[in-house]
């Protein structure tokens, strides 16, 4: 992991910088903003909802706390998972209720460049541009940075559907 | 102690802490405005509180000291003197509260010494801001006239204090018995042994530099806390819900414990593992214990309330507490308080009449408003029930249709009491009038809101002239339930205990197993049909096809399935389990608002082995069952063409001899049965089978058409005592919940008329006909001809139907029939001149209704005497005691002709004795 107050070596002030902690879903890399994110967590023991929306994957103790544990692939429209392969989950509040994101895998945890922020390609899937706030340039590829508040605010989608 | 008391004592010690704490700081900091504000508002409400609770000693010296502040906080300077004497009173006024709480009443004593001091520096105080104002050099000529004014107020204000303890004084000496006589030398000493600093102030009179050296002496000196403040302490109550949680954490590290303890032969942990289960158990016993709080306390202000309205209004209102001590989750009483008291309003308000009113009507002039508190399983039920005037139904009717919450048709076919419910609705007020105590249409829909937040329900009974009773039933914790824990397709759920009546074990080849009626699964359950429903398909409704051989695959597979009956208010149904595990108390949670929209759940618990599952909401699954809202007003407001479910009847749709689907009444319907036509033997040209041990007579529905002749054949089977008679038909086709309106009569035997039953239209069976027909002394029984034999009976129903449906009965038991479709009809025939021996009505009548009908015949010179017998499609218990009440005799179901004969019978019998 790199020293936080660097970006290259180069010392930055962390006003015009950000964090974020960089899942995987799908190949594809994500980010999520650090003060937004309350814990990692492997999700076990998931109880299915019967009629919930096909996003949320179930509810699950932890730590005596129950978390709503939402499928990020189906979320972002994404194929199914294949085969055993156990996955991750991004413990995040909203509004006072604890949820956690279902990735494939979680990355590092990287400070960025505000200014290498850019918006979302207008072309990129509709479903994805509702979730993510823009895209982070990085030296090797992109990262999407997603909107755990857009991510979580299923209720009107449901609606409208 | 008076509770009140006890909570003030709390509060106040509580206070003078802050106070003490926040004068110092105030000391240090003199131009600190927000100290002075909040120290201010502290000793203004110990004032308030005092001058509340008739304690004067107290209340004079808060007054004082607050005056001081108040100088202080209008900007005057403030001196170390100031602070000091104020500080001394604080600890003056905790000394008082210290022996209020001994002897329950403020003890006798002098506090001129500090009112005089507080009073003189108050002038000071004031001067300083005259001199103040004269040193900056305005000419400010209303400053000090201003000034002066307020210095006069003061003056007075110290007296009043002065002559306070003088009456206490003359009340003590007329009180003195015991040898502490309240003379103040005597007091002075008693303040000498445990405050000699007090004293010494009072000695030298000047409230200088040497005060405070004291008053910091003071600090250090022995001072008994009070005790009550230290037994109880305020607890967060988020505090005691993260206890809870970790005592959940606790139950279960145990539990898993205990399992790997159980596995091991001989472990030296079982002893103490033990110990701590125990000690568990204990601890989480205690922590909800921490929860609970008497009803009582959400009362306490009711009281005051209720003689200020009675004050107001000019109206005489005894209020009665029962059961105060009845216990609930603080929670939840915090949460019923304003309702509580916004329905006490209501019920002094509006429901009793004016005193006058009261006397001409006959009643004491003192109404009563009686609070009623007890348990019932997990609820608690709280009735509010005044002797009042009761609900005007005509006038709710009048602002329904104003407000075009329903139409004219739709109240018609409303019970009173489903009117009655109106007045929960939004928007509603409850009163004609609105007074300045309520109907400020913020009300019952309130109350409602609120009481449903917490799971709770509301309803009420009114009786005109008597008074109206609401009745709230309120989970006792929000926090714990008893759910018995369920499997379906190896997931597990919760349902609520207080909703399970009873568990049902469906066997293939037992008495209770599953039999579909189309596709509609069903248990006999003591001679009723139960319409059931699968869990897994309630909750994979995707997944479940929609063909017939599903459904069928799905009984086979739950053919050793359980059923849990389960019971939403007047509404009925078996939920089909694959297993029931058992019964435990859980923990409830609110789901998260991204699952709050699923109506079949109302929350979520943790288990004991740690798994998460859902906890199902009875309501929502029975309103998934009737496709409608089980509660009716709910029913009306979204959809007004959703008629009221209790109007509605239960039918099974069948085909037989024509295309026309055909109807009849589910409740008349003892079985539905298949035989295999082979089973079926011809005898005297009637065909026959072998059911139950004996020969049940098989009839086609539509006569002269040949049964089949091979396969299975579909049957209907009627049973009234021991004897049965199976009706033949084609092919069943549903069963479904409508309103029955016969409109078209018919001429054709066997069917009683036409009626739109789901936009189709459907001859209607008369059951009657085909039963006399096999059995031609079907209805008529050897001992009931004995004493019927030419009675005459009038028959007082507004649907044709139900009046054709009884008409051949009644007169086959030997009764002499008369109809009238209306009360109308049967004064006219009183009118006439007609007497009858009894008389049968339906209650739901456009016009006049059963329960007015009958209340003015009791009036009746000519018909007084004649018994009458309710008649009506609801049969709770309410509706049965509301009939009684009316002046009915007796009250039976609509479809219990069984029931009806036998009631008449021993009516008739009862008459002829008394005769």
């Amino acid at each position: 992991m790199s020293n936080p107050n660097t970006i290259g070596g180069e010392l930055v002030s962390s006003s015009d910088t950000s964090e974020y902690i960089t899942v995987n879903i799908a190949d594809q890399l994500f980010g999520i903003s650090v003060p937004k994110v309350q814990d990692v967590f492997m999700p076990q023991q998931v109880t299915r909802v019967p009629l919930s929306m096909p996003e949320v994957a179930g509810v699950l103790n932890l730590r005596g706390r129950i978390v709503t544990v939402i499928d990020m692939r189906k979320r972002l429209g994404l194929p199914e998972r294949e085969g055993d392969v156990t996955n991750m989950a991004v413990g995040v509040e909203y509004r006072g209720e604890s949820y956690g994101l279902v990735i494939d895998s979680v990355g590092e945890v990287l400070r960025v460049r505000d200014a290498d922020l850019e918006r979302n390609p207008t072309n990129l899937d509709p479903r994805w541009q509702a979730v993510s706030i823009g895209v982070q340039r990085l030296d090797q590829k992109l990262m999407i940075i997603l909107d755990v508040d857009k991510v979580l605010d299923l209720t009107k989608e449901s609606k409208a559907a | 102690m008076d509770d009140l008391l006890r909570e003030f004592l709390t509060e106040t010690n509580e206070s003078l802490d802050v106070v003490d704490v926040e004068l110092v700081k105030f000391e240090q900091d003199p131009n600190n405005e927000d100290i002075l504000g909040n120290i201010f508002r502290l000793v203004h409400t110990i004032k308030g509180t005092c001058g509340f609770l008739g304690l004067p000693r107290l209340e004079s010296l808060a007054h004082a000291a607050e005056t001081l502040m108040g100088k202080y906080r209008d900007g005057s300077p403030v001196t170390n003197d100031g602070v000091t004497v104020i500080l001394h009173s604080i600890d003056r006024l905790k000394e008082i509260l210290g022996g209020l709480e001994e002897s329950e009443c403020e003890p006798e004593g002098d506090d001129n010494d500090l009112i005089g001091q507080l009073a003189n520096l108050a002038v000071e105080a004031d001067g300083g801001v005259v001199e103040a104002t004269q040193a900056v050099a305005e000419p400010e000529p209303e400053v000090e006239p201003e000034a002066a004014i307020d210095v006069a107020d003061n003056t007075e204000r110290a007296v009043m204090p002065g002559e306070v303890t003088l009456d206490e004084l003359e009340r003590a000496f007329q009180e003195a018995e015991g040898p502490e006589l309240a003379v103040p030398e005597s007091m002075q000493e008693t303040l000498q042994t445990s405050e000699p600093q007090d004293i010494e102030a009072k000695a030298d009179d000047k409230p200088a530099a040497g005060d405070m050296a004291k008053a910091d002496a003071g600090g250090e000196a022995p001072r008994k806390e009070s005790s009550i403040a230290n037994q109880s302490i305020r607890v967060n109550v988020d505090t005691l819900e993260n206890l809870m949680t970790m005592v959940s954490e606790l139950v279960l590290t145990r539990n898993q414990l205990m399992e790997m303890v159980r596995r091991m032969d001989d472990s030296e942990f079982k002893v103490p593992l033990q110990r701590l289960s125990g000690v568990t158990g204990e601890l989480q016993e205690a922590v909800m214990k921490t929860r609970m709080q008497p009803i009582g306390n959400a009362w306490q202000k009711l009281p005051r309330i209720v003689r200020d309205l009675s004050k107001e209004l000019d109206k005489k209102i005894d209020l009665e507490m029962i059961g105060a001590d009845t216990e609930l989750d603080r929670q939840v009483l915090d949460l019923i308080k304003d309702p509580l008291t916004h329905m006490v309003r209501n019920s002094a308000d509006h429901g009793l009449e004016t005193t006058a009113e009261r006397i001409e009507a006959g009643k004491g002039d003192r109404g009563r408003v009686t609070l009623r508190a007890y348990h019932e399983g997990g609820h608690i039920i709280i009735e509010i029930a005044d002797d009042g005037r009761g609900l005007d139904a005509e006038k709710i009717k009048a602002k329904v249709l104003s407000n075009g919450l329903a139409t004219e048709s739709e109240l018609e076919g409303m019970t009173e009491s489903q009117i009655f419910r109106y007045i929960f609705n939004a928007g509603f007020s409850t009163a004609a009038a609105v007074t300045s105590v309520s109907g400020r249409g913020v009300g019952m829909d309130v109350v409602r809101t609120n009481i449903e937040l917490i799971g709770g329900s509301v309803d009420l009974r009114s009786t005109t002239g008597k008074g109206t009773t609401f009745t709230i039933k309120i989970p006792l914790t929000l926090a714990i339930v008893s759910a018995l824990i369920v499997e379906s397709c190896k997931e597990r759920f919760a349902i609520p205990q207080l909703a399970v009546v009873e568990l049902v074990r469906a066997k293939s080849d037992s008495e209770h197993r599953i039999e579909k009626i189309n596709d509609t699964p069903v248990l006999r359950l003591r001679n009723r049909l139960l319409p059931l429903v699968f869990l897994d398909e309630l909750l994979h409704s995707k997944r479940t096809g929609d063909s017939a051989e599903n459904a069928e695959e799905r009984i086979r597979a739950h053919e050793e399935a359980f059923i849990v009956v389960t019971r939403v208010g007047e509404q009925s149904f078996g939920v089909v389990v694959d297993s029931v595990f058992d019964t435990e108390e859980i923990v409830v949670k609110p789901a998260a608002t991204l699952l709050r929209d699923i109506s079949m759940f109302s929350g979520n618990t943790i288990l004991g082995d740690g798994s998460v599952i859902m906890i199902m909401d009875p309501n929502g699954i029975a309103q998934t069952i009737s496709g409608e809202l089980s509660d009716t007003i709910e029913a009306a407001e979204e959809s007004n063409s959703q008629s009221a479910d209790e109007s509605e009847t239960s039918l099974l749709v069948f085909r037989a001899g024509t295309p026309e689907p055909k109807a009849v009444p589910l409740s008349l319907v003892t079985r539905l049965e298949e035989f295999d036509v082979k089973q079926l033997e011809n005898s005297n040209g009637m065909s026959l089978v072998q059911y139950r041990g004996r020969l049940m007579p098989i009839m086609h529905v539509s006569e002269g058409t040949p049964l089949r002749s091979e396969g299975r054949q579909a049957v209907l089977v009627f049973t009234e005592d021991e004897r049965s008679v199976g009706l033949a038909v084609d092919e069943i086709v549903d069963i479904v919940t409508d309103r029955l309106d016969v409109e078209l009569t018919s001429e054709a035997s066997g069917i009683l008329g036409s009626a739109v039953i789901r936009d189709q239209a459907t001859e209607i069976l008369d059951v009657g006909h085909y039963l006399t027909r096999v059995f031609a002394d079907w209805f008529r029984k050897p001992e009931r001809l004995l004493t019927t034999a030419s009675k005459r009976l009038l028959l007082v129903d507004d649907s044709p139907f139900f009046r054709s449906m009884l008409l051949p009965q009644l007169s086959m038991s030997g009764y002499k029939v008369t109809q009238a479709a209306s009360a109308e009809e049967a004064w006219a025939l009183r009118d006439a001149g007609e007497m009858f021996d009894v008389i049968i009505s339906d209650i739901e009548m456009p016009g006049v209704n059963g329960y007015e009908f009958v209340a003015s015949l009791k009036k009746d010179e000519a018909w007084t005497d004649t018994p009458v017998i309710a008649l009506s499609a609801h049969g709770t218990e309410e509706d049965v005691a509301r009939g009684r009440e009316a002046g009915f005799d007796d009250y039976v179901a609509k479809f219990d002709r069984e029931g009806l004969i036998q009631v008449l019978n021993e009516m008739l019998v009862l008459k002829g004795e008394a005769a």
